[in-house]
């Protein structure tokens, strides 16, 4: 067991806090370090979209507690490198950070659209600034275009729409979500928005955006001028492993890791280095397939799981979830668990209500649920999923 | 032990009912209920485990 020393830890959200705040409850008695980007303490990202955003939630509520932590935080500090050999970190400070363990917990950086100019009042939305800045530009009655129909993007229409917004939604694809729940599902979705009067325009790419130093309207790929006065692009994230670029470590999509979240460098496992949260993409035994997940509850028990295996080995639990994830979009709770299959079936309710469940299974065997504010229902999947249980029948009871 | 559930901040998500139901219920008014205030000894990792799962920060365990 890695006891004493320095542990490292890239990257000071949700995963590395719990990494770091397992280190310690595990009795590590060394010296944990983090390295932010961002200027701030942890925060919880969830309420970017939502709370934050429409302005019940404090500015300093936003913040996770920190409980016992007794940790060093280097804030407003990148990591630009890392040498494996030597054992250290460089940072853009021009300092460099020895450690006896290291975690990866960088995260994920927005994606943008190519040839997109930067204009006033065109936001992403990743970070606590990136949340305080579109907050201050939300005034009723204003214009929001959202290009992309992702969670994000839906949120914030949603979100937008409460504020007594305009809002249109713009997504490139002919359904919107499919790739986080599927066709069936995806279309059902799009009526949240239609039934809120959140006008989707789907399968439309956006190809300009119209204006002279402020954004004035969002260009469309049939030359359509959608106005806007303020713009969020929600196009997705990347793995934040650029930094990493060159060190050896295995990047693929992600960090890639091994069942028990430790980097890979060609193909082999590095010893005392691990990944956790939207960075890493590792092997998960229960599905038999290598993923990346970039939600809250993963990023929460990924940072667990790393530090336990940086701490304890293969004498570690792998790291075998059933994903979780949420969005609260206008009234409804959308809550998911496991993985996406071929196999889509509604257990509970119907898609014409408010509320219903669906499953999703392959080759026989459920490997997801869905819920439309069935959240009891819904966790009852979690388990089904995680005992590799059969594809339920229509109408069967959890 | 005693669980404790900061009702301000729980959005009935029931992640603390799939990791422990003889304690946490989500019930189809949407709102969560206790059923076992203070928890045998038995159940603390369970417990220890909601709390680090709920979404919202919500649950916490005194004593």
């Amino acid at each position: 067991m890695l006891a004493g020393g320095r542990i490292v830890i890239v990257g000071a959200s949700l995963a590395g806090l719990r990494a770091a705040q397992t280190l310690q409850e595990e009795g590590f008695d060394g010296t944990i370090t983090l390295i932010g980007a961002e200027p701030h303490l942890p925060y919880d990202r969830p309420p970017l979209s939502k709370e934050l955003l429409a302005g019940p939630l404090a500015d300093d509520e936003v913040y996770l507690p920190l409980g016992a932590l007794d940790a060093e935080f280097r804030l407003a500090t990148r990591a630009i490198g890392v040498d494996l050999q030597g054992r250290n970190v460089a940072l853009d400070s021009g300092e460099t950070l020895d450690f006896d363990g290291l975690i990866l917990a960088t995260g994920a950086h927005p994606r943008t659209l190519a040839g997109l100019r930067e204009l006033d009042g065109v936001f992403v939305l990743r970070t606590l600034d990136d949340c305080l800045a579109m907050r201050a530009r939300l005034a009723p009655g204003g214009r929001v275009v959202v290009v992309g129909a992702g969670f994000i993007g839906s949120e914030v229409a949603a979100t937008c729409h409460g504020l007594g917004l305009e809002v249109t939604v713009i997504e490139a694809l002919p359904v919107p979500m499919v790739r986080g729940v599927g066709e069936l599902v995806g279309r059902r979705c799009a009526r949240l928005h239609a039934d809120h009067g959140v006008r989707l325009q789907l399968g439309t790419g956006v190809i300009g955006l119209a204006g002279e130093d402020r954004v004035e309207a969002v260009v469309l790929a049939d030359g359509t001028m959608v106005p806007a006065d303020v713009v969020l692009i929600g196009v997705g994230v990347a793995p934040a492993t650029e930094w990493l670029a060159g060190s050896g470590i295995d990047l693929e999509n992600g960090v890639r890791c091994d069942q028990w979240c430790r980097a890979l460098s060609h193909g082999e496992a590095v010893a005392g280095v691990v990944a956790a949260g939207d960075v890493a993409r590792w092997e998960n035994p229960l599905f038999g397939e290598v993923m990346r997940v970039e939600h809250w509850t993963n990023a929460a028990e990924q940072g667990r799981a790393a530090a336990l295996t940086l701490l304890h080995g293969q004498e570690a639990p792998v790291f075998d979830p059933v994903p979780y994830f949420w969005s609260d979009q206008y009234e409804t709770k959308i809550q998911f668990v496991g993985r996406v299959g071929p196999d889509v079936r509604v257990v509970d309710g119907s898609l014409d209500d408010d509320r219903f469940v669906v499953a999703y299974g392959t080759e026989g065997r459920i490997v997801g649920a869905l819920a439309f504010s069935r959240p009891a229902r819904l966790m009852a999947y979690r388990s089904m999923i995680a005992r590799r249980e059969p594809f339920p029948d229509p109408g069967a009871e959890p | 032990m005693r669980v404790v559930v900061d009702f301000d901040k729980c959005k009935s998500n029931a992640v603390c009912m799939a990791v422990a139901p003889d304690v946490f219920e989500v019930r189809d008014d949407g709102y969560l209920y206790i059923l076992q205030e203070e928890p045998p000894e038995a159940l603390r990792p369970k417990m220890e485990e909601a709390v680090r799962q709920c979404p919202t920060g919500a649950v916490s365990i005194e004593g």
